[in-house]
């Protein structure tokens, strides 16, 4: 039979209809709305994008989305990928993985819920109900107040409770990726003499490259998005802010949806390059296979 | 070779079958109140769901606001809604989105059980949009009596006294205070709280109400001492149980159990009536008026009395239906806030209510506190609109409990009031 011109269109016309209707049009929303001020109706031209590059606490969101980028990025692909190749070669596998694995099955609500527990703090000679300050005080450490302890280890504090969500689903990924290596590719290099160490840095890593940039940058784009934990733990008090935190607050809490929505598209602009660059590599990872 | 010229594709209708309710009109009700506060609340309805026919279907959500918004937003909000805040009860009167409620609200009878106060917070425009259904009295005291009274301390009548009396625990080794500002999403409220109470101590109702409304800077005198009176007790290390970090990490419902150990970690609490309901959750053994109770937050200048600070629940409507007209009138009625005060142990704004539906003796004392007020406000940070009452004044006692100078404190909720009052 012909094949028209039209007819491979033909079949993408409801996936590019839901697109439209669903990702394109509230995103081109958004961004009309993002020049117009709290209730939308008064143009205000660049007057949101201003105050979100001079507000105070808006920089502060800014500082602390790139010291999550900085700090849990790397952390979440590091352990799993260790983890993927060491816990390769011991009989409980499945078993640790799945623990690791578990924080991902509870929200993050719950997860940040969980994690204030065990910050709690009470104050000197009182019991403490929060695991870590209890191990403080059975060692006979003063007890630590994590959450408020600015600027730097309450924010730290937050990016462990991501890494321990985290973790788990970079080790699944990375551990199907590693277990797709030939071994016979091992077993030769094996023979050749090379030792592990060797073996890691120039056969596994170079063949899991695809992968860890997917997983790497997907991880990117999740702490952009980072709400949850901060929202429960810290609602951005004590200089936690981030940027969708912020984003949350200005849209439902003080009604600006002008700031919201410019908050939004700058949200929106900075994972941009990475949608990109993770598109290119899935290809690529494809085109290998 | 093709072996498919062509793709049959298969459209599969699933029809949904909108279950509606039984027949019979109903009223869609949306609140911030679940567990023992939603049970209230059907308590509250049974009798008008029994007499009318009318099914109340309520829903509850702590994220009230977000979700108010989205469906007013959206075009689709609930017949009446409990509202986060007049602040934000002023916001949907002024987006036109509220049924004015002296339309079909007798309003003689209105005015003979309320206060004026009370018919004024809830009116844009001098229209009614809002009915207050409970209020819980803020400028209050606790206090273990037993502890005071093993410890040879008298309940002081003005701010000297109590500052005496405060230095004297110290010096008897013991701390006199409890505070905590934990509150989840909403940490920094109990501190806005002693604000405002010591606000209407420290200056005029008007000079409050400017204030509220921003004509009053934040870096104003009266309101930078406002917060140094607070700082002094809540910043101290010897004033308060555990420091500024104790402050700062102690969930609120959590921070009264200080006055309950043995020996009491601490003496006082500031804190509303609702406190009561925490006290109790904690220890229930203990006996309101016996085992705890509560002083009035003492005058600071004498010229200012003894003013009621307090905060109340309101209902405002979205869709002017019969049902919803029929739901407010009960809301509005001795009979709804008689069950629904009786069951939390709030107070109620209609004056008609019988004092004898208080669980509790403390209950009736503060009801009448609140009544025989020469002064009444309501909570500020409740009024002001949400970037600062929520937002900026939240955070910012925190940041000046946790050390920040008052200054860059006060400046920085300046910047966000000058932004947010000229929407």
């Amino acid at each position: 039979m012909r094949t028209h011109w039209f007819t491979p269109w033909f079949y993408v016309i409801p996936a590019l209809a839901t697109l439209m209707f669903f990702l394109i049009y509230p995103s081109m929303h958004t961004l009309v709305i993002s020049f117009f001020g709290p209730q939308s109706e008064k143009f205000v031209g660049l007057a949101n994008y201003i105050y979100c590059f001079t507000n105070e606490t808006m920089l502060s969101a800014f500082r602390n989305n790139l010291l999550w980028v900085a700090l849990f990025v790397p952390m979440t692909v590091f352990l799993g990928l260790i983890l993927a190749v060491i816990l390769d070669r011991v009989h409980y596998e499945s078993l640790v993985k799945s623990i690791i694995f578990m924080p991902m099955a509870i929200s993050f609500v719950g997860a940040g819920v969980i994690w204030k527990f065990v910050y709690s703090y009470r104050p000197v000679g009182s019991e403490q109900i929060g695991i870590l300050n209890a191990f403080l005080s059975y060692i006979g450490v003063q007890p630590i107040p994590w959450l408020i302890q600015r600027p730097w280890l309450n924010n730290i504090c937050l990016i462990i409770v991501g890494i321990w969500i985290w973790t788990g689903f970079c080790l699944v990924i990375l551990s199907a990726s590693y277990k797709g290596i030939p071994k016979e590719l091992l077993e030769a290099a094996r023979v050749d003499g090379a030792n592990e160490y060797r073996i890691f840095w120039k056969i596994i890593l170079p063949l899991m490259k695809p992968t860890v940039a997917v997983v790497a940058t997907t991880m990117f784009i999740n702490v952009l998005k980072v709400f949850d934990i901060v929202y429960v733990m810290t609602n951005g008090g004590f200089a936690t802010e981030v940027i969708a935190n912020r984003m949350y607050k200005e849209m439902f809490i003080f009604r600006n949806y002008g700031r919201a929505s410019a908050i939004a598209i700058l949200l929106l602009l900075f994972i941009i390059p990475m949608i990109i660059i993770n598109v290119q590599r899935f290809r690529e990872q494809e085109a290998v296979r | 070779m093709k072996k498919f010229n062509f793709i049959i594709m298969l459209i599969c209708l699933s029809f949904l079958v909108s279950v509606t309710t039984a027949a019979g009109q109903s009223v869609t009700v949306m609140g911030i109140w679940t567990g023992a506060e939603a049970d209230a609340f059907a308590k509250m309805v049974a009798p008008f769901e029994a007499e009318t026919g009318i099914k109340v279907e309520f829903t509850g959500t702590r994220d009230l606001p977000a979700i108010l918004t989205t469906r007013v937003e959206a075009g689709n909000p609930p017949d009446v809604s409990v509202m986060p805040n007049p602040g934000q009860m002023l916001e949907f009167a002024k987006d036109g989105k509220l049924i004015d409620l002296s339309t079909f609200m007798d309003m003689e009878a209105l005015k003979s059980e309320y206060s004026n106060a009370w018919l004024d917070l809830g009116s844009y425009q001098s229209k009614l949009h809002a009915i207050f259904i409970s209020a819980d009295l803020k400028s209050l005291v606790w206090y273990n009596p037993k502890a005071f009274a093993a410890a040879g301390y008298t309940v002081p009548n003005t701010w000297d006294e109590l500052m005496v009396l405060s230095d004297k625990m110290v010096a008897d080794g013991n701390t006199p205070w409890a505070i905590g500002l934990e509150s989840g999403a909403a940490s920094g409220w109990p501190g806005t709280d002693w604000i405002e109470d010591i606000m209407l101590r420290i200056a005029s109702p008007e000079t409050y109400d400017a204030w509220v409304n921003h004509e009053l800077a934040w870096t104003n005198d009266i309101v930078v001492e406002a917060f140094e009176i607070f700082g002094e007790i809540a910043r101290s290390e010897r004033y308060v149980y555990g420091g500024p970090n104790a402050v700062l990490t102690i969930p609120f419902g959590d921070s009264p159990d200080a006055l309950f150990t043995d020996p009491p970690n601490a003496y006082m609490h500031r804190q509303a009536t609702f406190i009561k309901s925490f006290i109790l959750d904690h220890f229930p053994d203990l006996v309101p008026g016996v085992d705890f109770d509560f002083f009035p937050f003492p005058p600071i200048k004498e010229e200012f009395g003894n003013p009621a600070l307090g905060a109340a629940d309101m209902l405002a409507m979205f869709n002017d239906t019969p049902e919803a007209r029929a739901f407010m009138k009960y809301i509005a009625s001795t009979q709804a806030q008689g069950i629904w005060v009786g069951e939390l142990g709030k107070l109620a704004p209609n004056l008609k209510v019988d004092p004898m539906v208080y669980p509790d003796d403390i209950t009736r004392k503060a009801a009448e506190i609140l009544g025989e007020a020469s002064v009444f406000r309501f909570d500020a940070s409740d009024l002001m609109p949400a970037a600062v009452g929520s937002g900026s004044f939240w955070s910012g006692i925190l940041d000046y409990v946790s050390g920040e100078s008052l200054m860059n404190v006060l400046m920085q909720v300046e910047a966000s009031a000058l932004d947010a009052y000229s929407r």
